[in-house]
């Protein structure tokens, strides 16, 4: 493999990275994430529209990350206060932040295609990752950050035992709405990130529905990483490799770009159904009602 | 229970999600009432404007029922736009393909042959479920990107017809459905689709193999020791729900279009989840969550054209539906606020 290309797969792998580990602590608590492409793109909106406003890229993703806090929050309290369906809750995410996007996006530039570009982050050089933005590092240290949070510390434990067994974790003193909500704001907030790294670290502008299924690649790579922190970053690492080569061959016109761009989702499916064996999540997709 | 009238949450959803949206125009700062009274007007107003609601609707009734189908045994066939567009695609080839058979006869055999690449389609994922355990939330998503790229492949390259728009070339006269309601776009597949909700109404209801889905979804374990044999009814209902979403991609090639178009759909698949779901997931209630929601997709373009309000409000108003309706107890929460208000 050449530097360049593990560059790009490094770099690519970056915004999949977030989504797994986001939809990573939210399952942890019992949360199936199946908004997680309508999260990156809100926030990939606002980090846009708050950098095109003010002109300060920090403040953008502040913007963008409060909006990833705002939708935890939303599907917290749909799904764990109101006991509301997983799934159906995340399909609306998925259409409201295409929907609210794009509208917003033709209010303020006039076109629900694209916005004008703003001011990115800078990149910073790193021997052997050569030029990323700092997204790329975020992504890295967040993994082992998580890694350690989830199974060294009293707090992971006790986030994964809300979602493992909610009864046992309630009689034990854990307050489990409360660790729930944590889980998915918090997992909300990180996806949030992948959709910051699109728009203010790689294209500078919002492209409409510019996260592209990135978000349901996430899903899937946390899937292959089984639920853990480092095997997402792996599995990431993979699907980002896909991603950079799909680019290569489309730049040198060998294969149509439709076959290139469905290889990913082949790939995962038969990754659910052959390679990894029967994939069982670390919790059930279940609201949690106290006795 | 002291309140006399009882209004389905579904109905709230929808208000609530209605008055949102206005609320979004206000803050956006469009005038709210005029949007709305044109996307009324644009969805009901004349003869025109309500033969093209209707047009909207046929494609979502077929796969909100289809959705509902595999929701009924427990599975969530979230991949309906897959199913819809490999038999929207299949439709399409036997039409264009197919020679000498007349009118009803190769029409009819196109809508099933597509219907049958439908429940194909959905056979994959099914397997993968029953046998391999692949979550198929994930597997029929994925699957859904497969179709959109393939048939988007096929019409761009090996099937495309001369010219510059991405498309195959027009099926034979004698596959289409004809048009009900000239000059708007109502075809025969409307028809069709209102005979599908009662033919799924009557599955349910009244035939043993409905009945066994629905205990299947119901209780799994339970079905399990009674000897039904859960796999093997989740299994047709899968399929069954392909097939349904096939007749529907069919339907909307061989009623409106009459070739494949790339990118024709703009994600019927995907609002079905939703109709089925304000349909109170019932086969007779998806009939008027999908004029609702057809309602939204052709009054939300008059609307633009009239008001400059973005096409993509009802997206907005959609989405918003949809959250609500997930989280029925929400809804409850909230009236129980109101109804405590008014008391004090």
């Amino acid at each position: 493999m050449s530097l360049s290309l593990f560059q790009a797969m490094v770099r690519m792998a970056t915004p999949i990275l977030f989504a797994a580990l986001g939809g990573c602590l939210c399952e942890r608590v019992g949360v199936i994430n199946i908004g997680l492409e309508g999260i990156m793109l809100t926030a990939a909106f606002f980090g846009v529209l708050v950098t095109y406003v003010t002109g300060v890229p920090l403040l953008g993703f502040l913007g963008g990350l409060a909006s990833g806090v705002a939708w935890g929050y939303v599907i917290a309290l749909l799904t764990v206060r109101f006991y509301g369906n997983q799934i159906v809750v995340g399909t609306g995410v998925n259409v409201f932040g295409l929907g609210l996007s794009a509208f917003l996006s033709q209010k303020i530039w006039g076109s629900r295609g694209a916005s004008e570009a703003v001011q990115g982050f800078e990149s910073i050089w790193v021997p052997y990752l050569g030029e990323q933005t700092f997204f790329v590092y975020l992504g890295f240290i967040l993994v082992f950050a998580l890694q350690f949070f989830l199974f060294v510390t009293p707090w992971g434990l006790r986030l994964r035992a809300v979602g493992e067994n909610p009864q046992a974790a309630d009689t034990a003193g854990i307050n489990v709405f409360r660790y729930k909500t944590l889980g998915v704001v918090v997992g909300s907030a990180i996806a949030s990130l992948g959709g910051l790294f699109l728009s203010l670290g790689h294209l500078r502008f919002f492209a409409w529905g510019m996260t592209s299924g990135r978000g349901f690649i996430g899903l899937a790579a946390m899937i292959f990483g089984k639920w853990t922190p480092v095997g997402c970053l792996l599995a990431s690492l993979l699907f980002g490799l896909a991603d950079a080569l799909q680019m290569r061959l489309q730049a040198l016109g060998i294969l149509p770009s439709q076959v290139i761009l469905l290889i990913p989702y082949l790939v995962t499916i038969l990754v659910l159904s052959g390679f990894v064996g029967r994939a069982t999540p670390p919790a059930r997709y279940e609201p949690y009602k106290k006795e | 229970m002291k309140r006399g009238l009882r209004l389905p949450l579904e109905v709230f959803a929808v208000g609530l999600a209605f008055l949102f949206g206005m609320l979004v125009l206000l803050v956006a700062g469009y005038p709210p009432l005029q949007a709305l009274f044109a996307l009324f007007r644009g969805a009901f107003g004349t003869r025109n404007a309500l033969g093209q609601t209707l047009t909207q609707a046929t494609p979502i009734l077929f796969t909100s029922l289809a959705f509902l189908l595999g929701f009924r045994s427990g599975i969530f066939n979230i991949g309906v736009e897959g199913q819809f567009l490999v038999g929207a695609f299949v439709a399409a080839l036997s039409g264009i393909f197919i020679r000498g058979l007349s009118f009803p006869v190769h029409a009819l055999l196109a809508l099933f042959l597509g219907g049958l690449g439908g429940a194909i389609y959905a056979l994959f994922p099914a397997l993968l479920k029953v046998y391999l355990g692949a979550h198929e939330v994930i597997t029929t998503m994925m699957l859904s990107y497969v179709a959109l790229y393939l048939t988007s492949y096929f019409v761009n390259y090996p099937l495309k017809a001369p010219g510059w728009v991405a498309q195959t070339e027009l099926v034979a006269s004698s596959a289409r459905l004809p048009r009900i309601l000239p000059p708007t776009q109502l075809s025969l597949a409307f028809p069709i689709a209102i005979g599908f909700a009662f033919l799924v109404f009557w599955f349910l209801e009244r035939t043993v193999p409905g009945f066994s889905i629905k205990a299947v979804g119901m209780n799994p374990e339970a079905s399990e020791s009674r000897g039904i044999p859960v796999r093997k009814y989740q299994v047709l209902a899968f399929v069954l729900s392909g097939f349904i979403a096939g007749i529907g991609g069919g339907g909307e090639i061989l009623g409106v279009h009459g070739r494949f178009v790339d990118g024709f759909s703009p994600g019927y698949g995907w609002d079905g989840i939703a109709v089925s779901l304000v349909g109170r997931l019932h086969p007779l209630g998806c009939i008027f969550a999908s004029v609702l929601f057809g309602m939204l997709r052709a009054g939300g373009m008059v609307m633009t054209r009239v008001t400059k309000v973005p096409l993509d409000l009802s997206l907005i108003i959609q989405a918003l539906v949809i959250l609500f309706v997930a989280a029925p107890f929400f809804i409850r929460y909230l009236g129980g606020l109101l109804r405590r208000r008014r008391m004090l």
